[in-house]
């Protein structure tokens, strides 16, 4: 039975970065092999998630969301534009344990195995840690330095905030930074106070977003100091010196190629026949950036 | 492959041999169930095989004697292998590559003769010029050269698609930047010729300048749905009578989060309003797509859907964006505004609204006095009828006494944390209000 990827992400209307992430993790799966078709949708770009199951050839799709945590859009919004009969519960998780479901979708002959968000997943962890190693161009980084995992946070959605902190946690407890601290752009603890958290001279900041724009490139360096307000889109040094710390700003996460192996996984966990790895493990082989 | 090498080709060349023969072969597999294509058709009876194209039937063939007609009416057996063995079978791509070389106009010695002169044959998808040639790999530069002489199309003539913008149709490929992955459609088609972000595939705006060559034929519908997601898969619903619309009323009360404040639009008192929707969104002039979507399945808009080649089957992400937005300004009540301006001032704010409809603004020369949408024009006017931001120094809203519009939030919220960052799925925006 032939099998698909079909990788799900927000995009935008404004913001031609949104879906640069999609795009160039599906090059790199396709790129290394890894499945036979793969194949990106967009809830605000084209082909439009009601679009996309029908674009798919193979009878087998493996859905996997390009989101951080598990809440409205991967619970609500996918489902229901892709026609799955699909309610939170079928997760059974509290907010990290998304695992896959299998259904029937209502508008097309295929089935599909929808699978939670990359952002959840376990192999999430070791992305954060490599984006930390990519900023700070060391690939030995932790010792000596803190390691901040910043989330947007809501009070709207506890899942949110939960994905970070366990990744934080996972992170902390394989003792390699110094300190590792989760914070938030709306709830506390809040990444305005970034300093306050950490004794190390070096902190590596990371925020969990799978995609650079207003967030990652104006809100958080502005609320750490990084870049007066206003200053433009994406004006920060790295490091940067603030309140006599060095701050590494890595931006979204979910640029970072080896995000493409998450991705793998998730279809991996769901019963996909497919390599799990791109070549984004060995240095400079993967597609670049996408551009 | 190349079972056939060592048969003797009665037909042409050695380079023909192979393919030719394995095509036969493969026909002749098929003669129990029988086959019946573009004027060719082959079964067995009682007597034999039997083969016909037309103006010609031979009956009671044996294996050496089908093999001997096939090779007299080759162009017929090589079509039929080409489309049930090399190309496509996904029936939406098998569908399109038909449509493009208009395979079911002409016979196939006609057919490919035709795509094997000039330029062959190009057909129009949006802005999308797609030509298909019947090529020598082997004589053409470029990647396919090494090709092997054994390919099942024996005379080695491959289908080769070049994809271009229309207004490029008539430039030499060699004179665009070229591209050969056809993945490189989805980023081509993400700027316009400005460097502006296309939000809409399917706007008229798509950039020129590059060109595909050589594509094959899955690698073309690879490239077009990367210009035009979805385009071929619904035309094809369309064309075999199953494209599932859902209109209007339907897509809006299944919105949630920010955009279902869209649902209390509809009021019951008509559908003018999703007609102004569709004349602002859904005209030719801003998107290729042809509406096949109404209000509901009952009640048609006012408005032409278009005569784009490819449906549109729902309202997409943009119009339903837009129309949260109009939901809410549109909740307004008229007011009275008394304002002094002359003829031409009137006239000039009229041209200025149709300038920045029509898209026209980029166009207006800079020392054009006679337009009134020039921006020297414009200072003008602001400089004289505007008083602290206000036409004619007239409040816009008078309880407040001036300012701004009734429209008071910013833009980002129309994002709804679709600037992607990740916010987006944690309800930032969406799940608000």
């Amino acid at each position: 039975m032939s099998e698909a990827l079909l990788v799900v992400a927000h995009g935008s209307h404004l913001n031609p970065a949104s879906s640069a992430p999609a795009q160039d993790h599906a090059d790199r799966i396709r790129a290394a092999g890894a499945v036979g078709e793969v194949r990106e949708a967009h809830w605000k770009e084209e082909p439009s998630l009601r679009n996309s199951l029908r674009t798919v050839v193979a009878e087998e799709v493996y859905v996997v969301p390009l989101f951080v945590s598990e809440g409205y859009f991967t619970e609500e919004v996918i489902p229901r534009e892709l026609r799955l009969d699909f309610e939170a519960g079928d997760w059974d998780s509290e907010g990290t344990g998304a695992g896959s479901v299998t259904v029937e979708p209502a508008d097309v002959d295929k089935t599909v195995h929808y699978c939670g968000p990359v952002g959840t997943h376990d192999a999430m962890s070791d992305v954060i840690v490599r984006r930390a190693e990519s900023v700070t161009g060391d690939p030995g980084v932790g010792p000596g330095a803190g390691l901040a995992v910043v989330g947007h946070g809501t009070k709207r959605n506890e899942n949110s905030a939960k994905a970070v902190e366990y990744h934080a946690d996972r992170i902390r407890g394989r003792d390699r930074f110094a300190e590792v601290q989760a914070l938030f752009m709306d709830e506390e603890p809040e990444v305005d106070d970034l300093t306050d958290y950490f004794r190390s001279d070096d902190i590596v900041v990371v925020p969990l977003f799978i995609a650079d724009g207003y967030h990652t490139q104006e809100d958080i360096p502005e609320d750490i100091g990084l870049s007066e307000d206003g200053s433009g889109r994406g004006e920060y040094d790295v490091p940067a010196r603030v309140d006599g710390h060095d701050i590494w700003y890595a931006g979204a996460v979910g640029t970072e190629p080896l995000m493409a192996d998450v991705i793998l996984e998730r279809a991996a966990d769901a019963g996909a026949d497919l390599e799990t790895r791109t070549e984004a493990d060995a240095p400079e082989s993967a597609r670049g950036g996408g551009d | 492959m190349g079972v056939g090498t060592e048969m003797v080709d009665r037909n042409g060349s050695n380079g023909e041999t192979g393919g030719l023969a394995e095509a036969v072969a493969s026909l002749r597999a098929v003669a129990d169930e029988g086959a019946d294509f573009d004027g060719l058709a082959v079964r067995r009876d009682g007597e034999g095989l039997r083969l016909s194209v037309p103006g010609a039937e031979y009956r009671g063939l044996g294996t050496e004697e089908f093999a001997a007609r096939a090779h007299e009416h080759a162009a017929y057996v090589r079509e039929w292998y080409v489309w049930h063995q090399q190309m496509p079978q996904e029936p939406a791509q098998w569908d399109f590559l038909r449509w493009v070389e208009r395979a079911d106009e002409c016979h196939p010695p006609d057919r490919r003769g035709r795509l094997t002169r000039g330029g062959g044959v190009a057909r129009e998808w949006g802005q999308l010029s797609v030509q298909v040639r019947l090529a020598d790999p082997e004589r053409e530069h470029g990647r396919d050269s090494g090709e092997g002489s054994l390919d099942a199309d024996g005379d080695r003539r491959r289908r080769r698609y070049t994809l271009r913008h229309v207004d490029d149709a008539d430039m030499p490929a060699v004179q665009l930047e070229g591209y050969t992955d056809p993945h490189d459609a989805r980023r081509l088609r993400k700027e316009d010729d400005r460097g502006r972000y296309r939000p809409l595939s399917t706007a008229p705006t798509l950039q020129r300048g590059w060109a595909f060559v050589g594509l094959e034929p899955a690698e073309l519908v690879r490239a077009v749905e990367g210009f035009y997601p979805a385009t071929v898969t619904n035309w094809h619903h369309e064309r075999e009578g199953e494209l599932d619309v859902t209109h209007w009323e339907e897509t809006v009360a299944r919105q949630t989060g920010i955009y279902g404040i869209v649902q209390t639009w509809n009021r019951g008192e008509g559908h003018e309003h999703v007609d102004r929707v569709a004349e602002a969104c859904c005209d030719d002039s801003q998107c290729l797509k042809r509406r096949e979507w109404e209000y509901d399945a009952d009640t048609p808009l006012s408005v032409d859907g278009g005569d784009g080649v490819f449906p549109c089957r729902e309202p997409c992400s943009l119009v339903v964006a837009a129309a949260r937005r109009w939901t809410r300004l549109e909740a307004e009540e008229s007011r009275t505004y008394e304002f002094e301006l002359t003829p031409s001032e009137k006239a000039q704010v009229e041209e200025i609204v149709d300038a920045v409809a029509d898209g026209r603004v980029g166009e207006v020369r800079e020392a054009d006095f006679a337009d009134g949408a020039n921006r020297y024009r414009a200072r003008f006017l602001r400089a004289k009828r505007f008083e602290d931001g206000d036409l004619c120094g007239v409040p816009t809203d008078r309880d407040e006494g001036g300012g701004s519009g009734g429209d008071t939030d910013d833009s980002a919220g129309e994002e709804a944390g679709g600037d992607g960052d990740g916010a987006a799925d944690d309800g930032c925006g969406e799940s608000e209000g």
